[in-house]
């Protein structure tokens, strides 16, 4: 125990004589917070629409007018002349063309029906469904309010649909800042811990220190352990700091206990750290480290859930993720956060991080040499 | 004048691939001897020193050190060693002082024991001025005799020194030797790596190691009437030629 108390004192020491130390804690997270989950966004703000008018009818203008209604549909319109519209596709000035055809009023008012037609870009296909979905419901308004005028309202309406009334549990505004925030603060306390403890284990292979230490009696665990505490207890903090400021800035609310979520952070943290300790252990030099932390890194954020969910990856992916600690803390994060889930609702992520950090960490032990 | 071996070597072969760093050496190394270990740059001194420390494994041979087996009981010897590398390896981000009970506290050494040991070793190097300096600002020669002094502040019964004076001038090499004449009278074996001949003159008995062969092994005074020469450098350019 005493050895331990010696090599921690001197981890410490090191830690905040560094002067890089202190602004990556704090600025680290400040800018990650202020930056990313304001940037990393799929809320709809704006939606550049090209309006193709060939009919120029007063039921095609009370059409365009409905889309001129909605604040964020951004309207370009009476160009007769659909080329244009294509042009402006391609040079990405346009999200969507509705192409209004010349006979749309004659053949409502002739045949009982007529078509319009919406040219959306689909680059980034969840945007162009919801662009697609946010037309098709205005059409398909102004649709019924047409039939309903020109049939006249009888005295009895019969319900002709059912109504859907929306009630948005556990973030009932769709802030996306407050889906962001969890996630972004789960990815950040990532890097904290995996390449600050890899890089400062494996700064002591480059520099010739762990030399001098390979030759006391000192154990492997105790080193190893020397190296996780510090960047543990950052990383924690580092948790609570981020928190603070989604708290002040986002006024994310924070429904779970947060004594459940240090809790198993402390579970999760142990296992990132653990990885970075193990390939450290593997490395000779900090560009390895490097390398390859990003390479898991990587694959564990694109895998882990924070932008897309991974109920919709392919079954082979899902079963990947079991082997990929930042799911289960991406999950933790988000419902503790938002949906206050406790400990029982989460005791599946516990354990699988229990494993985890516990193959990790051994691994790590097992693998530092003390001797080449 | 037969002494207790301390550090008995048989047969040790280090191989990397197919080059052959340390061939079939054996020697034994006498209790409380300052033991030379000579030969030119490459000639393999660095990989058999880091072996004995057991930093590195050899890839044959039976080695004892302090009376423990190399594979067996290698947490056991790294009590008893001291070690200094050729590469200065305290911490630069740390102060003298920091260093100094850093590798005490590793070691066990009580804390208010290794205070009074601090400051006597301080006094003695006359750096009481650099405790709380860190290492980093310190001139080359400090720092070799500090680390020397940190790797026998625990005492162990043998230290293992590698090209400890390297890129010094011969004054402050003539006083990192006088430390080291110190630690002997105080009972501790040196095993001492050196490429400066007139170092070897300094050491009880010198091994000369040359591509990964020991040449020769006996006291300076007998090894220059054997090869018929007036100093260690000539006897060495007889045998490495």
């Amino acid at each position: 125990m005493r050895t331990i108390k010696y090599i921690l004192q001197k981890e410490f020491r090191q830690i905040f004589r560094n002067r890089t130390m202190l602004p990556m804690i704090f600025g680290v997270p400040l800018l990650q917070m202020l930056v990313l989950v304001f940037a990393a966004t799929f809320d709809m703000k704006k939606i550049d629409m090209v309006v193709v008018d060939k009919d120029l009818s007063e039921t095609s203008r009370e059409l365009i007018a409905k889309f001129d209604g909605i604040p964020f549909f951004h309207l370009e319109t009476a160009v007769p002349d659909e080329t244009f519209g294509e042009e402006m596709l391609l040079t990405d000035d346009a999200d969507v063309v509705l192409v209004i055809p010349p006979s749309l009023e004659r053949n409502l008012v002739r045949d009982d029906k007529a078509q319009i037609q919406l040219l959306v870009n689909a680059i980034d296909g969840n945007t162009a469904q919801l662009i697609f979905s946010y037309s098709a419901q205005i059409i398909g308004n102004f649709n019924k309010n047409l039939v309903a005028e020109w049939k006249g309202l009888p005295k009895f309406t019969p319900p002709t649909e059912i109504a859907i009334t929306e009630n948005y549990w556990y973030n009932s505004e769709l802030d996306y800042k407050w889906y962001m925030a969890p996630g972004i603060l789960a990815i950040l306390v990532t890097i904290i811990g995996m390449f600050m403890s890899g890089m400062n284990l494996v700064r002591e292979k480059e520099v010739g220190t762990i030399e001098q230490l390979n030759v006391t009696p000192v154990k492997k665990y105790q080193f190893i352990i020397g190296k996780l505490v510090p960047f543990w207890l950052i990383a924690l903090f580092d948790l609570a700091f981020g928190l603070f400021i989604a708290w002040l800035v986002f006024d994310l609310p924070i429904v779970g206990s947060l004594w459940l979520l240090f809790g198993l952070a402390s579970v999760y943290l142990i296992s990132v750290l653990g990885l970075g300790l193990f390939i450290s252990t593997v490395s000779d030099t900090q560009q390895q480290v490097m390398f390859i932390s990003f390479f898991f890194m990587m694959i564990f954020i694109l895998m882990g859930g924070i932008f897309t969910p991974v109920e919709s990856m392919p079954h082979w992916a899902q079963m990947l993720d079991r082997a990929n600690p930042i799911y289960y803390f991406m999950r933790i994060m988000r419902h503790v956060v938002l949906k206050g889930s406790g400990f029982f609702d989460l005791l599946e992520e516990f354990v699988s991080l229990l494993v985890l950090g516990t193959i990790f960490l051994s691994l790590a032990i097992w693998r530092y040499r003390k001797t080449a | 004048m037969k002494a207790d071996t301390i550090i008995t070597v048989k047969n040790l072969v280090k191989k990397f691939g197919a080059f052959t760093a340390n061939d079939n050496l054996t020697f034994d190394v006498y209790k409380g001897e300052i033991f030379g270990f000579l030969g030119a740059n490459g000639a393999g001194k660095t990989t058999a020193i880091r072996i004995l420390c057991g930093l590195s494994t050899p890839t044959s041979g039976d080695i004892k050190i302090a009376g423990y087996d190399i594979y067996r009981e290698t947490e056991k010897i790294k009590k008893n060693i001291g070690y200094m590398s050729q590469k200065f390896s305290l911490y630069e981000d740390l102060t003298v002082s920091e260093n100094i009970r850093l590798y005490a506290g590793i070691y066990g050494i009580p804390s208010k024991k290794a205070k009074e040991k601090e400051a006597e070793l301080l006094e003695k190097l006359e750096m009481e001025s650099a405790r709380k300096k860190l290492i980093a600002g310190l001139p080359l020669g400090w720092k070799q005799k500090l680390a020397f002094s940190v790797a026998i502040f625990h005492e162990p019964k043998i230290v293992f020194l590698d090209e400890p004076t390297g890129g010094v001038d011969p004054v402050t090499r003539r006083k990192f030797w006088d430390l080291i004449y110190e630690a002997s009278n105080n009972g501790i074996t040196v095993f001492v790596t050196t490429h400066y001949m007139d170092e070897a003159e300094y050491c009880n008995r010198v091994s000369i190691m040359d591509a990964g062969k020991i040449e020769a092994l006996d006291t300076p005074g007998k090894l220059k009437e054997r090869y018929n020469a007036k100093n260690m450098d000539e006897v060495f350019l007889k045998i490495a030629r």
